[in-house]
């Protein structure tokens, strides 16, 4: 459900992306740089929609900047703009620490920072790449000009869910399982509140009975470390526990899997680019962050913590705020040519990752992952092409990739 | 040429370390800090001026 066919949810078509914008529309995804230059151009640093009670999308680099740093006016309590108004309350929140606010958040974070810091991330390369040789392997005897394979469904969207798994100490096999939660949390985010509601019910009962498992049986795992872990001389309450594990889970799948696949889309439309990075692999890095910079795929959100006026837009409380650090990335105010994929791009302050105190907990893993997935995709397939691209389709909602990549192998 | 972090604006992208491993380093917690105090050694100028160039908090100056 996740392709441009999808149902429009419970507000139907945009009408006008200045005044009636929604992330949602299965039209935006696939032409979303194309709509926030058009905002630009138009005079409209901040779109507005009655949509979700009310959300406003500030689309200049200097706007998305400001609410980023701001905690005062604009709380994390609610990440994930939908149609639910039941959420937990600030400054902890449903899933800590992304979902809190200062001063709690500091404390929740910096639990988690030790695991996921760039030395004991960097310890997962092999595994990570033995993953993604595996994939590849799987995909069966390729014929040069023939096979076409799905670097979305077949490829990328395989490797951050399984490693997460891992990670957390969770039967890997349950990846379509996770998927799914992924789908109903942040995929459907317009569908009635009553519906939503049973997909997160799956969830969290699905990660209590992981919590109960190793709980009976502790593990050399995130899940156990957080069973353990002492917050200010406590162990973290279950709903702290839970509202984590839900984090770490969801955080990671379908963000890094439509980086990866936005990554090979667009090497199998840009030959120049595709066979410089054969040519020269020490490139890679470079090129990585060029790629986020394009195709971020992370937009956040905040929520109006009390009346504000924001550059006169007068915004309301308990309004959603969207936070397109795409945009940021894609504003001609803050990057040369910055419509255009510089695969050697050398001065790239991209927010891909986000800004602030809420930035990616998780990125350097996923860029772990987005690096080694591409390197070895390419290793193995120097040579491909869309194998048709009206039949590309792309993710619906804050997180914006590829869900099917038909590629031909040349 | 010195290199210079403000603690208080460095989130963690770890863009400077990853760029500059000889100028710079991170903690347990992906906290960059500039290695010994922060001298830029005789070539090594170009990758100073990268890690500045790419980390998107602003956190990083250079004197010189």
């Amino acid at each position: 459900m996740s392709e441009a066919t999808a149902p429009t949810g419970m507000y139907g078509p945009v009408r006008d992306w200045a005044t009636d914008f929604d992330h949602a529309d299965p039209t935006y995804n696939p032409r979303a740089p194309e709509i926030w230059a058009e905002l630009r151009a138009a005079g409209c640093p901040v779109a507005h929609s009655d949509r979700y009670h009310g959300m406003w999308v500030p689309l200049t680099a200097e706007l998305v900047r400001e609410v980023a740093y701001d905690t005062d006016h604009f709380t994390s309590r609610s990440v994930v703009v939908s149609t639910s108004t039941i959420e937990a309350e600030a400054p902890i929140g449903a899933a800590p620490p992304i979902t809190s606010d200062p001063p709690f958040h500091a404390l929740a974070r910096r639990l988690l920072l030790p695991p996921f810091a760039p030395k004991r991330i960097a310890a997962w390369e092999d595994d990570v790449r033995a993953l993604c040789r595996q994939r590849l392997d799987d995909l069966g005897p390729v014929t040069p000009g023939e096979t076409v394979v799905d670097a979305a469904t077949q490829y990328a969207a395989h490797i951050p869910v399984n490693v997460i798994a891992r990670m957390l100490g969770f039967p890997t096999e349950d990846d379509d399982l996770f998927r799914e939660f992924v789908h109903d949390v942040l995929e459907s985010v317009n569908l009635d509140p009553d519906e939503r509601q049973a997909g997160f019910e799956r969830l969290d009962a699905y990660i209590d009975a992981q919590i109960e498992a190793h709980r009976a049986e502790p593990r050399e795992d995130l899940t156990s470390y957080l069973l353990e872990v002492e917050l200010e001389g406590q162990r973290l309450p279950h709903e702290h526990v839970r509202g984590t594990i839900v984090l770490l889970l969801l955080a990671g799948i379908d963000t890094t899997w439509s980086a990866i696949g936005s990554a090979i889309w667009h090497l199998a439309r840009h030959d120049d680019d595709r066979r410089r990075l054969v040519a020269e692999p020490e490139l890679m890095p470079i090129a990585v962050e060029e790629l986020l910079r394009a195709y971020a795929p992370v937009t956040m959100a905040r929520m109006v913590r009390e009346d504000h006026d924001f550059h006169g837009r007068p915004m309301r409380k308990d309004e959603w705020v969207l936070l397109p650090f795409p945009a940021y990335n894609r504003d001609p105010a803050m990057f040369d040519r910055a419509e255009e994929v510089v695969i050697d791009r050398l001065e790239n302050r991209h927010a891909a990752f986000g800004l602030g105190i809420h930035r990616c907990l998780g990125s350097n893993l996923a860029r772990l992952e987005l690096r080694v997935a591409v390197e070895e995709f390419l290793a193995r397939f120097p040579e491909f092409e869309l194998a048709d691209p009206d039949a590309v389709a792309w993710s619906v909602g804050q997180i914006r990739g590829p869900r099917r990549l038909p590629v031909r192998i040349r | 040429m010195h290199v210079r972090i403000e603690a208080d604006k460095c989130q963690g992208h770890n863009r400077c370390y990853a760029l500059a491993p000889e100028l710079f380093d991170v903690d347990d917690y992906g906290q960059a800090f500039v290695i010994g105090d922060g001298t830029v050694p005789t070539g090594l100028e170009d990758k100073a001026r990268l890690a500045v160039a790419n980390c998107p908090e602003y956190a990083i100056s250079i004197e010189e």
